[in-house]
């Protein structure tokens, strides 16, 4: 995926494949302007026009390859078989709509078949799943607090129990306290209807209390996959995903000083040749800027880096949902 | 330690007046912070924080109380006497985005403070004093000429860090100064506060939402709720011991990046904090409390020393230990 501007084309996202099964949450986990939000807004289609580009790859959503699929069909998947929560709750309500009816919205758009009665019934349901009393449905964005103006959003998003949920950094607005109820929602609504979750943060305590496995992305690239298991216990690491858990003040050890990883992420205007971390890896050798690492894997841990331990593997090329 | 605090409050207050009733955004906040110390205060949005941290560098005005600055009351002074005053005490802001002027270089941005307390008394010296600074905070030489717009989030916030230090104060508030960033800028950022606090003994009050971050840099943290001070207690103390059932449930709401199963997340506090707006008396955290008896609701509940420096407001610990108002 590439973003075009008159000045420069972005590489945002170069490569990346992935799978989610069903009921299953996945974690994509990285710093800002690594390509998280790329990732899932290629996936809704939602890029910018002309400027955002999808030049390679394949989306399959439950077999079905959606990338070329048109604007209407695109529409009738959006909120109904995959959807999405932005990063900040503030924002993406209609301010000078009733919440109520926000949510209505989504079901009079995916469920014409529906009687007035239903929906009102449908949504007053809703609102009580999320903790929201549904005599409040008549209020306005302005009258929530920040957690619960979250919850309305994610009430929007799984008002249809679509298959897959996008939820793009939807905690990190908020308070830990808040943080910790709607990730608990979350938890219980994912048990509750089936959907699968793609969680996008940068947040590694978020990623170990809600995920079940978890990608490391960098520069646009996965450089390491596998369970929650295996990122936080296993035995080989990608050398960033090793110098992010660095960057972490340990709530539990007294450190003096912080390991935080040099420098800052490549120019996402120019392709690396080799691997996109050696610049800021500690153990790069030359061969490090020359070729581009092959995938190492043991038991679905996939750690992209010629230094791994792990045996090599071959590289499957599709992204998948479900 | 030396025997006076650089700076310390007392009873501090600071109420806005709104259209429904005052709002208690600071109350009755008492603390001291000596040199070379650093004071961690965390709590949710909302719960007057940044407003503790404003007052007490006089950037708001302040309804009651008294700040101290090495003995002396501050909140007194007169205009000349108070631009002395603000070379001693600055500010860096949380978001390093809207805090700096995008139509200014960076060069331009740290010059600033010089200027205007006239610190420099030639072109010359200023130049010098800017490359100093740009070099003190890790920032590249040659970018004494872009613009902020240019730079990434960790890079502004050392612009803000070498701009706060121009005036080589003594006390710096720093107000969220890593909560924009990624973790791995933010440790960048985290170990330059340490060092600059090594090198030129500066004393920090360090405002954050996030309590790993605070117990990494702090020697004593304030929990606050609502404009109250719930909690203080050294660092290690407050860690080991919370006392507080707010101390409690903020510690316990942190997602651990651990998947053993110990540290799962569990006990997640319900409700959210209620309206500063003209709080009833007693304890304002006891309509989410676990532990909330009808005695939280009937009176003011004073801080109670439980251990050595280790003051807390609860019904639970006021039997035990001594009273400070």
């Amino acid at each position: 995926m590439e973003y075009r501007t008159d000045d420069a084309t972005v590489y945002a996202v170069n490569g990346v494949s992935f799978n989610v099964g069903k009921g299953e949450s996945l974690g994509l986990i990285g710093e800002t302007g690594a390509g998280k939000t790329s990732i899932a807004l290629s996936i809704m289609r939602l890029l910018p026009d002309r400027i955002g580009v999808i030049t390679g790859g394949k989306i399959l959503l439950d077999g079905t390859d959606i990338t070329a699929a048109g604007e209407s069909a695109m529409c009738d998947i959006r909120g109904e078989k995959v959807s999405m929560i932005f990063q900040d709750p503030m924002t993406s309500l209609n301010p000078v709509m009733e919440v109520g009816d926000q949510i209505e919205e989504v079901l009079l758009l995916h469920r014409p078949e529906m009687t007035v009665e239903q929906r009102r019934k449908k949504t007053d349901e809703i609102l009580e799943m999320i903790g929201i009393p549904a005599e409040r449905k008549h209020e306005y964005p302005h009258q929530f607090s920040g957690g619960m103006k979250q919850r309305i959003v994610i009430a929007i998003a799984l008002a249809c129990e679509p298959m897959l949920l996008l939820a793009d950094e939807p905690t990190t607005a908020l308070d830990v306290t808040i943080q910790a109820q709607v990730l608990e929602m979350m938890n219980g609504l994912k048990e509750k209807l089936g959907t699968s979750i793609v969680l996008i943060t940068h947040d590694f305590g978020v990623v170990a209390q809600t995920c079940d496995r978890v990608a490391v992305i960098y520069a646009g690239e996965v450089v390491e996959i596998g369970t929650a298991y295996d990122l936080f216990e296993g035995e080989d690491h990608h050398p960033y995903t090793q110098g992010l858990f660095g960057s972490i003040p340990n709530m539990n050890v007294d450190e003096e000083r912080l390991h935080p990883i040099e420098g800052l992420m490549p120019d996402p205007t120019i392709l690396a040749k080799g691997c996109s971390f050696a610049d800021r890896c500690p153990y790069a050798q030359e061969v490090c800027f020359r070729e581009k690492p092959h995938c190492r894997e043991k038991n679905g841990h996939r750690v992209f880096c010629r230094f791994s331990k792990y045996p090599e593997a071959d590289r499957e090329e599709d992204v998948e949902y479900e | 330690m030396s025997e006076t605090p650089l700076i310390e409050t007392r009873h501090l207050k600071k109420f806005f007046s709104t259209p429904k009733g005052l709002l208690h955004a600071v109350d009755d906040i008492s603390l001291s912070i000596f040199p070379g110390q650093t004071l961690g205060v965390v709590g949710e949005s909302g719960c007057g924080k940044s407003t503790l941290g404003r007052v007490m560098i006089r950037l708001l005005p302040a309804t009651g109380g008294e700040v101290l600055y090495r003995g002396e009351n501050f909140l007194a002074y007169n205009g000349r006497r108070m631009k002395e005053m603000r070379k001693k005490v600055q500010i860096i802001f949380q978001d390093p985005y809207a805090s700096l002027n995008p139509r200014m270089t960076v060069s331009e941005i740290i010059a600033e403070p010089l200027k205007v307390c006239r610190i420099c008394p030639d072109k010359e010296s200023m130049q010098k004093k800017i490359r100093e600074l740009m070099d003190t905070v890790g920032l590249a030489p040659r970018l004494a000429n872009t613009y902020p717009h240019e730079l990434d989030g960790g890079r502004r916030q050392r612009i803000g860090i070498a701009r706060a230090l121009a005036v080589s104060p003594e006390f710096i508030v720093c107000d969220e100064p890593v909560s924009a960033l990624d973790v791995s800028i933010q440790a960048q950022i985290l170990n330059l506060l340490m060092d600059l606090q090594d090198s030129y003994k500066i004393a920090y009050l360090f405002i954050t939402h996030d309590l790993s971050v605070v117990r990494h840099i702090s020697d004593e943290i304030m929990v606050m709720y609502l404009g109250q001070c719930v909690e203080k207690a050294p660092s290690q103390e407050l860690f080991r011991n919370p006392a507080h059932p707010y101390t409690e449930a903020l510690l316990s709401a942190i997602p651990i990046p651990s998947v053993r199963p110990e540290d799962k997340m569990k006990n997640v506090i319900r409700g959210e904090l209620s309206s500063p707006i003209n709080p009833k008396p007693g304890c304002r955290f006891a309509a989410r409390c676990p532990y909330a008896t009808s005695a939280c609701t009937q009176q003011a509940i004073p801080l109670t020393e439980i251990a050595p420096n280790h003051m807390v407001a609860c019904t639970k610990y006021q039997d035990k230990g001594e009273h400070h108002g």
